[in-house]
């Protein structure tokens, strides 16, 4: 079964950490990183950039609505999520157009993502796994 | 990190919207203040035993302002305050209180708290001062430092402005949508000062500037969070997040300036460079263009070039007319002739400055360019006097130094005819 560990914390205590505070904790998680590699167990991994770079994408609505800003409602929750290739912005929010004709409601958070690890973990979520 | 690391950054984070709660309060920055000082004194001894609050922020409002209104009672005004209701459960006013910060409220406290540093009574520097020193909660020491002037002097500095804020008028109530723009760009212009101030620094000044930089950063940000749909803002934390991305390359080993053709880009703070360009990104599809955005979005250009040989200069050339069209000024031109120089040409660069001559005068940067562009042009003797003019106008060293480089050069090439 894969797990996802989603990362939450305050990101203006997080973005006060200086460079050397942010190092040690980079360099603290890399040595788990390694462990978890080893074991062929770790999968992508992403450090996402401030919400203040954040797009929404609310799709509740026909044409979905573009808004500034991170996604803030409490009343839905985090049902999964995709990492993709793209040449910029418009061409992240026209991705999410496309995803939300296929699953309108809700949202699509558009999240540029700072660090990115691919992982090698093999495929033994319940797509490919269960019976 | 340790707890009091953990608290020390939560308060700093949760400074401007508290002590903005506490200033619409108590409408009052002295009292504001103090209040603000007993509740972080209160959090420093509660948060490393209990634990962080769920909203800081709330936390600190709630306790700063029952302990300020305890002072007042113990002063003999006990009968005249219906604190009561405010003196309850504790728990349950910060729920509430952090349910109403989520608003607009919040927005505009810290909105005119910081709209109240920038003052247009103020001078620009003393506006600076202030800013650091009530909205970012930089000690009277640090600011002193970061200015290269005294102690004493920077509190004398900060002392005099704030009476003077106090005496000014401060308007309380909630600001209407052109009030609210017009704080908005004021404020958006001391953030962009506080970022210069760090950023001008060469020299031994610039490692005890650069947290001048940071801040201006963390202004932008907090800034940014809470007016998320405005295009200029993310301009503006876009240009300073990619200017301060270059600051490892930007200053050799005795702290002068290495020009940007010159500068090792594999040294540019990629993670900034990263969100800089996610934010320029975000604010393109607006489609409603500022000086901070296109400023942003030719610092943009320079980040997006992986040598200095691959930057784009007909794109910069378009950025910096339309910036001359919104925001004209012979500095801006001056610019735009450098892009148009790679582009079109040094007669083109030389025939677009001419007439810039009689209002910069005495601009360093104009003769120097000036020069430049006549030597492109092989024309020796004037570029010659342009030349010197600029090593008479010079700044700092590092700029009379590039100067004598191009004057050498000259007097090389032009030796053998001699």
């Amino acid at each position: 079964m894969l797990y996802a560990l989603l990362c939450y914390n305050s990101e203006e205590v997080v973005g006060a950490w200086s460079k050397a505070e942010d190092d040690a904790v980079m360099g603290k998680l890399a040595a788990v990183h390694d462990k978890l590699t080893k074991e062929g167990r770790l999968g992508p991994v992403a450090r996402l950039l401030p919400t203040t770079a954040a797009t929404t994408l609310r799709k509740t609505q026909e044409p979905p609505l573009v808004i500034d800003g991170p996604f803030a409602e409490t009343k839905e929750q985090l049902l999964g999520f995709y990492v993709v290739e793209c040449t910029g912005l418009e061409q992240a929010i026209e991705t999410a157009r496309e995803l939300a004709r296929a699953n309108p409601g809700g949202a699509y958070e558009v999240r540029p993502i700072a660090l990115f690890i691919p992982g090698t973990a093999p495929t033994t979520g319940p797509a490919t796994g269960a019976r | 990190m340790t707890d009091l690391a953990w608290v020390h950054a939560a308060l700093t984070s949760a400074r401007p919207q508290a002590l903005g709660a506490l200033l619409r309060y108590f409408r009052d920055l002295e009292i504001a203040e103090e209040a603000f000082q007993d509740a972080c004194l209160r959090a420093l001894k509660s948060w490393p035993q209990n634990g962080p609050p769920r909203d800081p922020a709330a936390w600190l409002i709630l306790v700063g302002r029952n302990v300020a209104l305890d002072g007042v009672r113990r002063l003999g005004k006990q009968d005249e305050l219906p604190a009561d209701e405010l003196l309850s459960d504790l728990n349950d006013a910060e729920a509430e209180l952090a349910e109403r910060l989520d608003g607009a409220h919040y927005r505009d406290d810290v909105l005119r708290l910081l709209f109240i540093c920038c003052h247009p009574e103020l001078p620009a520097t003393q506006q600076i001062a202030v800013a650091l020193r009530i909205v970012c909660g930089l000690t009277v020491k640090e600011i002193a430092r970061a200015f290269l002037v005294s102690e004493a002097a920077m509190e004398q500095r900060i002392t005099r402005a704030k009476s003077r804020i106090a005496k000014a008028e401060v308007p309380f109530e909630t600001p209407g949508a052109p009030e609210r723009a017009e704080r908005l760009a004021a404020v958006a212009a001391v953030v962009y000062l506080i970022f210069n101030e760090g950023y001008s620094a060469t020299g031994g000044a610039a490692p005890v500037r650069a947290p001048l930089c940071e801040e201006a950063i963390r202004l932008a940000r907090l800034l940014l969070r809470l007016f998320q749909g405005e295009p200029e803002i993310m301009g503006l934390t876009a240009l300073l997040l990619l200017q301060h991305a270059r600051s490892p390359a930007r200053l050799d080993g005795d702290g002068c300036i290495v020009l940007l053709e010159e500068q090792d880009r594999s040294l540019w703070n990629r993670q900034m460079i990263a969100e800089g360009l996610a934010l320029i990104d975000k604010a393109m599809r607006h489609q409603r263009p500022g000086p901070y955005q296109l400023q942003a979005a030719i610092a943009a250009m320079h980040a997006r070039a992986a040598r200095f040989e691959e930057t784009d200069w007909a794109e910069i050339d378009q950025l910096y007319a339309a910036l001359e069209r919104l925001q004209p000024s012979p500095v801006v031109t001056l610019n735009r002739a450098v892009a148009v120089a790679k582009v079109h040409g040094p007669a083109a660069a030389l025939a677009m400055i001419e007439p810039l001559a009689p209002r910069l005068s005495a601009y360093f940067h104009f003769f120097g360019a000036r020069g430049a562009f006549l030597m492109q042009l092989g024309r020796a003797d004037e570029a010659r006097v342009a030349l010197n003019q600029a090593i008479a106008l010079a700044n700092t060293a590092a700029e009379a130094a590039h100067i004598r480089m191009h004057l050498d050069r000259l007097e090389r090439d032009s030796a053998p005819r001699h």
